[in-house]
C-alpha cells in the first residue's frame, strides 16, 4: 500500500505530464483512414506534431481549427466547419476525430452542438464519421485524454449486434507500444481468436513504408469494425484507464468485459494466458509453454542484478503499474515513484509513496537509486545523478525503435529483463582495493596499530 | 490586450522590411501573416516563436505561463547549444490547473517566480504568456514589474500567445520585449573597436562555433549574439556594439533596426550559409567596424583571411567534383537559405532543379534568379503528394528540406538532408559548407537505396519487376 501524495508547489520544474488532447489525438490516430484534429491555436497542433514525429520516426496526420484571438471569443463554430469541409477535401479521411484544447474549453465551446449542425447544413458528410471529444489542457493528462477519445468514439460509434463467434475486442490502453499490440495479437490470434484492436497502433504508427502516399493514418482499427465492436464474445481492456471504453461498451452492446492491469511479467503473462485459453476452450498453445519456461528461466538468470536495486521511476499511472510491479516482482525497490494523474492503481503499488508532480520533484527524491526509468525527457537528470536511463513511455526522441519497444507477454518480459540486467551489467563497478577501506573519521587512522605496539 | 494589439501593428508595420513598404496602408494594417486556414494550417503558433528567438539565451529561467501543453509537450527539443549553463534546458510552467482558470494564474505566476529564484538563482526570468492566461485576463506585465520588484531580479514579460499569430509575429513580439526589457539595461566591463553584435542567430547544432575562430582570427569581439550561446548580461549590454549583422532574413528585423535608431548601430544583413555569402559576411562586418572607427588594417586583414579560407574550401571541394556532377538537388527552405546554398552547390557542378520560396522575400527571389536564371523553378506551395511524386519520378536525386517534410522523401526510398532547425549537423562558414557537401555525397553514395528500391524476390519471381509500371506512381497520377 502506498501513500499517495500530490506535490504542492506554484512552478513545475521539468514536466513528466503531457496533455490531454494529443493523448486523445494518438487514440484517434490507431483508427484507420483518420484525422485528428484539435480545435484551438495551431500551435497546440504543432506541438504535438513535432512531439510525435520525433518519437515515432513517421510523418504524424494531424489538424488544427486554427483558432485565433477573435474567433476564440466569437466561438469556433465557422472554424470547426470550415476545418472539417477542409480536411474533407483535401485528404477524404473515413474518420476526423476532434479534441478541445485549454483555449476553446475556456471559452466553452459546444463542439457536439456544432458537429450537429454541420451535419445538418452538409449532407455530402454522411458517410464521414465524426467524434468530438472535450479534453482541456488544464485538466488531467496524456492517459486521461486517451481514455476519454476512446470511450467516446465507442458511445457514438458501437451498435449493439449479433454475436460472432471467435470475434473478442481488445480495448489497447495508451501505454501499449505499436510492438506491444503486434505481440498481443500474435498471441491472441493463436488462440483461434479474430480480435478487433482498437485503437490499434501497431497499423498506423508501426514505422513501414506504404505503396501509397497518404495524408491520413495508414492503418489502424477501420470505423466500420469499431461499429462492430457489440458483436464480439467479450472484451479484453488493457490498462485500468481503459474501464470507462470497456464500460461504455456493455453499456451500450452487453459485451462483457475483463480488464487486464497489466500483460507484464509472469503472473500478468499467466492471468492473460488463463483467461484466453478459457475462454477459447483450447489448451495454451505449446509455443507459449516453451516462452513461459523461458522467462522463468530469464527471471532466475536476472534476480541477480535487479534484486536489492533502488529504483526511481517516472511514468503514466498504467505503464508504472506494469513496470512497477515488474520490478517489484524482481527484488527491486521502487525508491522514488512519480506519475502524472490520478488513477485507483496508485495506492495499490508496491512502494511506500506514490507522487503525482514532475522531474524536479522524482529527482529530488532519486539520490542513491541505481536506475531511472522514465521517458526521454530523463536525460538530463539520469546524466546529473550519473545513473543509467531505462527509457519507456513517451516521447523517446533520442533512441530509434520506440514503436517496436516490446515489454508485453512472455516473451516481451523476458528481454525487458535481459535488456535491464544488462543496464546494470554494463555500470558494474570494479572492484578495487581502497573499496573495504575504512573512512578515516569512523575507525582508526592507518598505522594506528603499529603506534599503539610502541607506546 | 490593448498594449499587445498596438505592439503588433507596430511589428507589422516594419520601416526596414520592404516587402512591407511596399504594400498599401491597408494591407499594411493586416500583418505579414496570412489569414490561416482550419484544417489545412500548418506550423507552429506566436508562443513558439517567441519560446525559439530567446530560449537560446542560456542562462536564464524561461518560465511558460499556461496550461501543460505549452511546455509540457515541447520542453527540451531544440537544438541551441550552449558553451556554459544548461538552465536554458529546464523545462519551467506554471501548469495552471481548472482552479487557476476560474481564479486567475496571476498568484501562481508570482509564487513560481518566487520558487525558481530560490531554488535556481538566475540571473534573469523570462515569463511566457500563452492563449489560455491571456484569455482569463492575467497581467504578466504588472506580475513581473511587481516580482521584480520585489526580488531585485529583471523578471521579463513575453507577450506573445500563442493566437495572436504564427511563428515569425512572435519572433519579433520576442524582439520587442528584448528592446523593451533588457537591452541596455547593464554595461560591459570594457569595449574595444572591434566589437559586435550577431543578431536572429540561434547557435544551432553548434553553428557561431563555426564562424567564431574566423572573428577570433579577424580580432572582432562578439559582444552579444542575439540570442545564441547568450548570456543574459551580454544582451543587456549590447547596446554598447559598433556595428551588428542581421542573418536569418526578416525574423528580428526589429532588433536590429531600432538598435540602429535609438544606439547608433549599423548593421547589415548577412549570411554564413554558402562561400560567397561568408566571405561578404566577413567583409561587411570589417567595413562597418572600420567606418565605426576600427583601424583600416582589418579590412586588409579580412581579405587574406577570405582568400585563403576560399582557396582551402575549392580544394577540399575536388575530391567531390566528379562524384556530384549534375546531381540533381530539390531544396524545400525558406527565405535566405533558398539561394545561400544554392550558389556552393552549383559551383560544385550540381543542378537545383528547384527552390522553394513560400518564406522568400523581393530580394530573395531576385538573388534566385541572378543564380538560377531567369526560368528558375520557384515552387511557391508544395504539396506533401506533389513532392513524393517529384521524388518517385526520379526528377531530383536528393532532396534538402526541413524535418516535416522528412518521411515523404524518405516513404519515397529517396536521399534526404535535414537541412533546418532540427538538424544535427553543422553547416555555416566554409567549414559547414565542406560538410554539407560531405553529407550530401554520403548520402547519395550510400548502398541502403539500391536495397530499400527491391521488390522483395519472392513477390513476383517471373516477371521483370522494373519493367511493370510503378503502382504507386500510377495511383497519384489517376489521383491528379
Amino acid at each position: 500500500m502506498a501513500k499517495v501524495t500530490t506535490i504542492k508547489k506554484a512552478c513545475a520544474v521539468n514536466p513528466l505530464k503531457m496533455s490531454q488532447p494529443i493523448g486523445a489525438a494518438l487514440a484517434f490516430m490507431g483508427v484507420a483512414n483518420s484525422m485528428p484534429t484539435l480545435h484551438g491555436s495551431q500551435g497546440c497542433t504543432a506541438f504535438g506534431l513535432v512531439l510525435f514525429v520525433r518519437h515515432f520516426k513517421e510523418a504524424i496526420p494531424m489538424q488544427t481549427t486554427a483558432m485565433n484571438e477573435a474567433t476564440t471569443i466569437m466561438g469556433g463554430f465557422d472554424n470547426v466547419e470550415q476545418a472539417i469541409l477542409n480536411i474533407h477535401k483535401r485528404a477524404n479521411p473515413s474518420f476526423i476525430g476532434i479534441a478541445s484544447t485549454g483555449l476553446t474549453e475556456t471559452k466553452g465551446d459546444d463542439v457536439d452542438g456544432y458537429l450537429a449542425l454541420v451535419r445538418k447544413k452538409h449532407p455530402e458528410l454522411d458517410k464521414l464519421a465524426m467524434v468530438y471529444v472535450s479534453t482541456p489542457d488544464y485538466v488531467g493528462a496524456f492517459q486521461d485524454g486517451w481514455a476519454k477519445a476512446v470511450e467516446k468514439m465507442i458511445r457514438e460509434l458501437a451498435e449493439p449486434a449479433p454475436l460472432v463467434p471467435k470475434q473478442i475486442n481488445v480495448l489497447a490502453g495508451s501505454h501499449l507500444t505499436p510492438g506491444d499490440i503486434e505481440e498481443l495479437r500474435e498471441i491472441v490470434e493463436a488462440f483461434g481468436f479474430n480480435p478487433i484492436i482498437f485503437p490499434d497502433l501497431s497499423g498506423s504508427l508501426d514505422g513501414h513504408v506504404p505503396d501509397n502516399f497518404s495524408p491520413t493514418t495508414l492503418g489502424g482499427t477501420r470505423v466500420e469494425d469499431i461499429r462492430r465492436l457489440g458483436s464480439s464474445q467479450f472484451t479484453l481492456a488493457i490498462g485500468e484507464h481503459m474501464r470507462g471504453a470497456a464500460q461504455a461498451l456493455q453499456e451500450k452492446t452487453g459485451a462483457g468485459f475483463e480488464v487486464l492491469e497489466s500483460l507484464t511479467g509472469l503472473a500478468a503473462g499467466d492471468r492473460l494466458m488463463t483467461l484466453l485459453s478459457q475462454t477459447s476452450g483450447r489448451p495454451v498453445p505449446n509455443k507459449y509453454r516453451r516462452q513461459r519456461s523461458q522467462l522463468v528461466d530469464a527471471m532466475l538468470d536476472a534476480h541477480f542484478h535487479l534484486g536489492g536495486k533502488k529504483i526511481a521511476i517516472g511514468a503514466e499511472p498504467d505503464l508504472l503499474w506494469a513496470i512497477g510491479h515488474l520490478f517489484a516482482g524482481m527484488g527491486s525497490k521502487l525508491t522514488a515513484v512519480m506519475t502524472t494523474t490520478q488513477s485507483p492503481l496508485l495506492e495499490k503499488l508496491p512502494a511506500e509513496e506514490v507522487c503525482i508532480g514532475d522531474l524536479e520533484d522524482l529527482e529530488e527524491r532519486a539520490s542513491g537509486c541505481d536506475l531511472l526509468i522514465t521517458h526521454s525527457h530523463g536525460r538530463q537528470m539520469a546524466e546529473r545523478l550519473d545513473i543509467p536511463l531505462l527509457r519507456m513511455g513517451i516521447p523517446m526522441f533520442d533512441r530509434l525503435g520506440a514503436a517496436h519497444q516490446v515489454s508485453v507477454g512472455y516473451r516481451g518480459t523476458r528481454d525487458l529483463l535481459f535488456q535491464v540486467a544488462n543496464l546494470f551489467m554494463a555500470e558494474a563497478h570494479e572492484p578495487g582495493p581502497t573499496d573495504w577501506m575504512p573512512k578515516n573519521e569512523e575507525g582508526a587512522s592507518c598505522g594506528s596499530c603499529a603506534s599503539a605496539a610502541a607506546h | 490586450m490593448s498594449s499587445l494589439n498596438s505592439k503588433i501593428q507596430e511589428v507589422f508595420d516594419e520601416p526596414a522590411c520592404g516587402k512591407n513598404q511596399n504594400k498599401d496602408e491597408k494591407a499594411r494594417k493586416k500583418g505579414c501573416t496570412k489569414q490561416l486556414q482550419p484544417g489545412a494550417a500548418a506550423g507552429g503558433c506566436a508562443f513558439d516563436g517567441a519560446k525559439i528567438a530567446l530560449q537560446p539565451i542560456t542562462d536564464v529561467a524561461h518560465l511558460v505561463h499556461g496550461p501543460i501543453a505549452c511546455e509540457g509537450n515541447s520542453w527540451d527539443n531544440r537544438g541551441a547549444k550552449s558553451s556554459g549553463s544548461r538552465l536554458y534546458r529546464t523545462g519551467f510552467t506554471t501548469d495552471i490547473n481548472e482552479l487557476d482558470v476560474v481564479y486567475g494564474g496571476e498568484k501562481r505566476l508570482y509564487k513560481s517566480v518566487k520558487e525558481i529564484i530560490d531554488k535556481y538563482d538566475p540571473p534573469a526570468i523570462f515569463v511566457y504568456q500563452t492563449c489560455v492566461t491571456a484569455l482569463i485576463g492575467d497581467d504578466i506585465e504588472a506580475v513581473c514589474k511587481a516580482a521584480s520588484q520585489k526580488f531585485g531580479k529583471p523578471v521579463i514579460p513575453v507577450n506573445a500567445p500563442g493566437f495572436v499569430g504564427s511563428k515569425n509575429l512572435g519572433n519579433k513580439l520576442a524582439g520587442e520585449a528584448l528592446l523593451d526589457h533588457v537591452i541596455g539595461t547593464e554595461e560591459p566591463d570594457y569595449l574595444t573597436p572591434y566589437d559586435i553584435n550577431i543578431i536572429g542567430e540561434y547557435n544551432l547544432a553548434g553553428e557561431l562555433w563555426q564562424v567564431k575562430p574566423l572573428l577570433d582570427e579577424m580580432g572582432v569581439r562578439i559582444l552579444s549574439c542575439i540570442s545564441g550561446d547568450a548570456k543574459y548580461r551580454e544582451v543587456a549590454y549590447s547596446h554598447r556594439a559598433k556595428a551588428a549583422m542581421m542573418v536569418c532574413s526578416k525574423a528580428m528585423i526589429n532588433i536590429a533596426r531600432k538598435m540602429e535608431e535609438r544606439y547608433e548601430i549599423p548593421f547589415f544583413e548577412g549570411s554564413f550559409y554558402g562561400i560567397s555569402d561568408m566571405s561578404d559576411s566577413l567583409r561587411q562586418i570589417a567595413k562597418l567596424l572600420v567606418d565605426k572607427g576600427a583601424p583600416d588594417e582589418l579590412l586588409a586583414c579580412t581579405e587574406g583571411i577570405i582568400a585563403r579560407e576560399e582557396a582551402r574550401f575549392w580544394q577540399r571541394m575536388e575530391p567531390f567534383r566528379e562524384r556530384l556532377k549534375g546531381v540533381k538537388v530539390l531544396l524545400i527552405t525558406g527565405g535566405v537559405k533558398s539561394w545561400s546554398v544554392v550558389s556552393a552547390l552549383q559551383e560544385v557542378g550540381m543542378e537545383i532543379v528547384g527552390t522553394s520560396v513560400k518564406k522568400s522575400t523581393l530580394e530573395d527571389k531576385q538573388k534566385i534568379k541572378e543564380l538560377m536564371g531567369e526560368d528558375a523553378h520557384m515552387i511557391e506551395d508544395m504539396t506533401p503528394r506533389e513532392m513524393y511524386k517529384m521524388l518517385k519520378d526520379a526528377q531530383a536525386d536528393i532532396m534538402l528540406s526541413g524535418g516535416r517534410s522528412q518521411f515523404v522523401a524518405l516513404k519515397a526510398k529517396m536521399p534526404w538532408l535535414d537541412i533546418n532547425q532540427e538538424r544535427h549537423h553543422a553547416y555555416a562558414g566554409y567549414e559547414g559548407m565542406v560538410k554539407l557537401v560531405e553529407e550530401i555525397d554520403n548520402s547519395l553514395y550510400n548502398p541502403v537505396w539500391e536495397q530499400v528500391r527491391q521488390p522483395a524476390p519472392w513477390d513476383n519471381p517471373f516477371l521483370e519487376v522494373t519493367a511493370a509500371p510503378d503502382p504507386m506512381t500510377a495511383a497519384l497520377e489517376a489521383a491528379a
